[in-house]
């Protein structure tokens, strides 16, 4: 891991520019900002160009000789594509609006990380290149050339945005950084210049059906063991079913839920939760097919998104399931929201989405025919259908984390949180300014949660962290919980350096918590397997009754 | 270095019809550049907004910045997360006629603790606002200039701008307002270090060329007095495409002119076609419904996938020996 220094260090943040003009000040790849080169053998998997060893931190990147050829031409060809990158390569006022919204700038104070920076470093080469003006006037008309050095830069910031789209809701013209950097990031993709974080699960997905190349029966086991781990808590045996064909609902979640703590405490939520519903009529599989939720592709190229989330539809297909139901996430909610249906729907197979025990149709996805399980969990909640002691999550002083994608790729802000307010006694919301569709990111987003990226990671993490600082001095908030699997993550690693007593859990890991399952035995302990702090109180009291009744 | 280039470019700009309007010289700055400049902003305006509108957009991917309409008994905001092609006018109304978005606008502290502190940063917001209407009343009081009768909305406007009744001729607020909202506009760009740091020679010329365009206007409006008549004359000779050069009009009144012209005709070229732009922005403009409306990618093509069948030809034995179900034995 790069080393990071101290939280004191970090938060000592310097915005002052640098004396010379961002033009004449070549990007320095700093230690712990920038992420392992991808690697040849994922590139084959994938069929991607230019397979070849390399790391960024070398001098020589082993570009094919007509390297900017390829990529202008690539950037000609997106700009007859796509309204938003022609538009917003041409409409910036430079207002400077979002200059401070980014938590990378308010991290790092590095002024090619104002979002307005980093797209003018990709937009200086379009007028450079693309337009009459700069071509004659050169940089008096703001525009430069492709050089190596400039493809560098490009590379390093475009490695530095998580795609949050935090600046676009504060934009005048709603430019949306996201949008350039999927593009920037594209073209440097055609060069294959991408990192190992992403072609490596992109790679796995692609062939494994997840980011984390479990494989089948491994994915079944791990299941088997969660069922086996609630069977200790609750002396209830969940029983999963697996690529059953005829089932109603299709489950897709987020690979990293089976994966690594907490996230695995949100399956164990899930798996409780369809256990409880199956008596009720729920009738739902998973599959290792489609077993990944997230979508690195989307990190990678348009082209790849699509090629990657195809495994949704065609899995829902070939089961012959009715509609899909998606697991907590966060970019795999943006692809499924905006992208899913457009690049491989229509989804005409499938049926609009009832839940099979409110009867509740949801009309808001009759053309996806996918359902957020926050949204159908809400809905069981509303109709009173779940049995909920919320006292089992007393311990948690919960607050919620709004993902970035969820927040400002589709408005998700009041279901979370009506969830949580029925399963947890104490919930305390984060300011205003940095919750809901002004959410930060937790800095690691778009797949850059990788350990040699610590210092930006923690750096970017700087706003959310002290936005929970706040709340955790003040309410004594020790849990955020969050729908978002990367997140789960990466806020851990987070509060583990910025706000190091609190702890970070899904929504459905206190749904687990909370739900009365039917014949479970007496709960001592949380889905952590963590005795509940009133246990020992408890037996105390019960020990003195026992002793005052023996006295008598 | 962008400050100074830009400055002295508008410097050139007057000092050039100063030098050669006159004589016959009136007639290039006040008919031929006039001419030219309305039909380069006519032509590269609309040839801009075309280029844009026949670029696709693949994807239906608006910023949301409210709750999205779900289940009935969660409160949606319809005004900054559209469900519906209704929602999405209201918005962009608010967008373009209030700078909705920049209103929102917030500035950030960082504090001893350390703290990050989220201060109100409406100034930006109140100095665009100023400046855009300001900008969109002197523009509409020029109307006085080659209509015949004066429109009731000119006069009426005229009556409101000038409420303040002091001096000879009547000060009008919006060519004041416009000058102290475009002034500050430059100053925030010089005096913030990050600004200035962004900051291009395209973003100092057209704030200086407007300075310029103020200043002369009300120069010739308040000092340097004109013939009103002969300016007036010469303008409708314009509109009427009967062009004519009346004798005995300041130069003063060319300066102002031709840095119009210029203005104008530099306007498809620049930022400036973000007046047209935020109109186009996908962001804004289309409603959150993808889930429940498929929205089109016109040039959506097949990719190549890893099927379900190659991939249980991968794992086949594995899968069994957990008893996991196949298609093929």
């Amino acid at each position: 891991m790069a080393k990071v220094g101290t939280p004191e260090e970090l938060a000592r943040v310097d915005y002052t520019p640098p004396k010379k003009g961002w033009m004449d000040t070549p990007a320095v790849f700093q230690e712990g900002r920038w992420c392992y080169g991808s690697k040849p053998k994922d590139h084959e998997v994938v069929g991607l160009p230019n397979p070849r060893a390399w790391s960024p931190g070398d001098e020589d990147w082993k570009l094919p000789d007509n390297w900017q050829e390829i990529f202008l031409e690539g950037m000609r060809e997106r700009l007859d594509k796509f309204r938003s990158f022609r538009l917003f390569m041409d409409i910036c006022v430079r207002c400077g609006a979002c200059a401070d919204k980014c938590h990378f700038f308010v991290g790092s104070g590095d002024p090619k990380n104002m979002p307005v920076l980093r797209a003018e470093l990709l937009r200086s080469i379009y007028r450079g290149e693309f337009t009459a003006a700069g071509k004659i006037l050169g940089r008096l008309a703001g525009g430069r050339k492709l050089t190596y050095d400039v493809f560098k830069e490009l590379f390093y910031y475009f490695f530095q945005c998580t795609e949050c789209r935090r600046c676009s809701l504060f934009c005048p013209y709603g430019i949306d950084t996201a949008e350039v950097t999927i593009i920037g990031r594209e073209l440097l993709n055609l060069l294959v210049c991408n990192i190992d974080w992403i072609t490596g699960p992109v790679a796995n997905c692609y062939r494994m059906g997840n980011h984390l190349g479990i494989q089948p029966h491994a994915y079944h086991s791990m299941l088997e063991f969660f069922c086996e781990e609630i069977e200790e808590i609750t002396g209830i045996l969940p029983e999963p079913s697996f690529n059953r064909k005829g089932a109603e609902i299709l489950f897709i979640t987020p690979s990293g839920d089976v994966f690594a703590d907490p996230g695995t405490f949100t399956a164990m939520g899930y798996l409780m939760l369809y256990h409880y519903l199956e008596g009720m009529g729920l009738d739902i599989t998973w599959s290792t097919y489609a077993s990944e939720g997230g979508n690195f592709g989307f990190f990678t190229s348009h082209e790849m998104m699509k090629r990657l989330n195809a495994k949704m539809y065609a899995e829902a297909k070939r089961l012959g399931v009715k509609w899909i139901l998606g697991g907590e996430c966060g970019h795999m909610w943006r692809v499924c929201n905006q992208y899913m249906d457009t690049m491989n729907g229509p989804a005409d197979f499938l049926e609009l989405p009832k839940s099979p025990i409110t009867g509740t149709v949801f009309e808001n996805a009759k053309s996806t025919k996918m359902v957020h399980i926050i949204e159908f969990t809400a809905d069981l909640i509303k109709h009173g259908k779940l049995n909920l002691d919320p006292s089992r999550n007393d311990q948690y002083r919960v607050t919620f984390h709004d993902s970035c994608n969820t927040a400002r790729g589709m408005g998700f802000f009041d279901e979370p949180r009506y969830v949580i307010q029925n399963i947890c006694n104490e919930f305390y919301d984060m300011p205003i300014n940095t919750i809901r569709e002004q959410t930060f990111c937790c800095g690691s987003g778009s797949g850059l949660n990788t350990d040699e990226f610590m210092d930006m990671r923690m750096r970017g993490a700087f706003p959310r962290a002290n936005a929970l600082q706040y709340v955790h001095e003040k309410h004594d908030v020790n849990a955020m919980a969050c729908i978002c699997a990367i997140d789960r993550a990466t806020l851990t690693t987070l509060c583990e350096y910025w706000v190091p007593d609190v702890e970070v859990t899904g929504i459905h890991e206190l749904i687990g918590n909370a739900l009365i399952l039917e014949g479970e035995k007496k709960r001592t302990m949380n889905l952590r397997g963590e005795e509940f702090p009133w246990v020992e109180e408890e037996d105390e009291e019960e020990a003195e009754e026992t002793a005052e009744a023996a006295g008598e | 270095m962008g400050v100074w280039f830009s400055f002295f470019a508008v410097i050139a700009l007057v000092v050039i019809p100063l030098a050669g309007a006159n004589g016959a010289g009136q007639y290039l700055f006040g008919i031929v550049i006039p001419y030219l400049a309305v039909l380069t902003f006519i032509i590269g305006f609309i040839y801009r907004v075309v280029q844009w509108a026949k670029t696709p957009v693949p994807f239906k991917i608006p910023t949301t910045g409210g709750q999205m309409k779900s289940l009935p008994w969660i409160k949606a905001s319809p005004l900054d997360n559209p469900s519906n092609n209704s929602g999405v006018i209201a918005r962009m109304a608010l967008e373009v006629l209030a700078f909705r978005s920049l209103f929102r606008n917030t500035r950030v502290e960082l504090r001893e603790g350390p703290k990050i502190d989220y201060g109100s940063n409406k100034w930006l917001w109140v100095a665009a606002l100023a400046f855009h209407y300001a900008f969109l009343v002197v523009f509409i009081r020029h109307f006085r200039l080659f209509m015949e009768p004066v429109p009731f909305f000119v006069a009426a406007l005229e009556s409101v701008d000038g409420f303040m009744e002091v001096g000879l001729p009547r000060l009008m607020m919006s060519g004041v307002v416009l000058l102290l909202a475009v002034t500050y506009l430059f100053l925030r760009r010089v005096a913030v270090p990050q600004l200035r740091y962004i900051s291009l020679p395209s973003d100092y010329f057209p704030l200086f060329l407007i300075i310029g365009l103020a200043a002369s206007g009300i120069l010739m409006r308040y000092f340097i007095r004109v013939d009103i008549t002969s300016v007036k004359e010469l303008i409708v000779g314009l509109v009427s495409f009967s062009p004519t050069i009346p004798k005995g009009i300041g130069v003063i009144f060319f300066v102002h002119l031709f840095l119009l012209s210029v203005l104008i005709a530099y306007f498809p070229f620049s930022k400036l076609m973000h007046a047209g732009g935020v109109f186009l922005s996908p962001t804004r403009n289309l409603p959150n419904d993808n889930r429940a409306n498929r929205h089109i990618n016109p040039w959506n093509y097949p990719v190549k996938v890893h099927t379900y069948e190659e991939y249980e030809d991968d794992f086949r034995e594995k899968m069994k020996e957990v008893g996991l179900p196949v298609e093929k034995e």
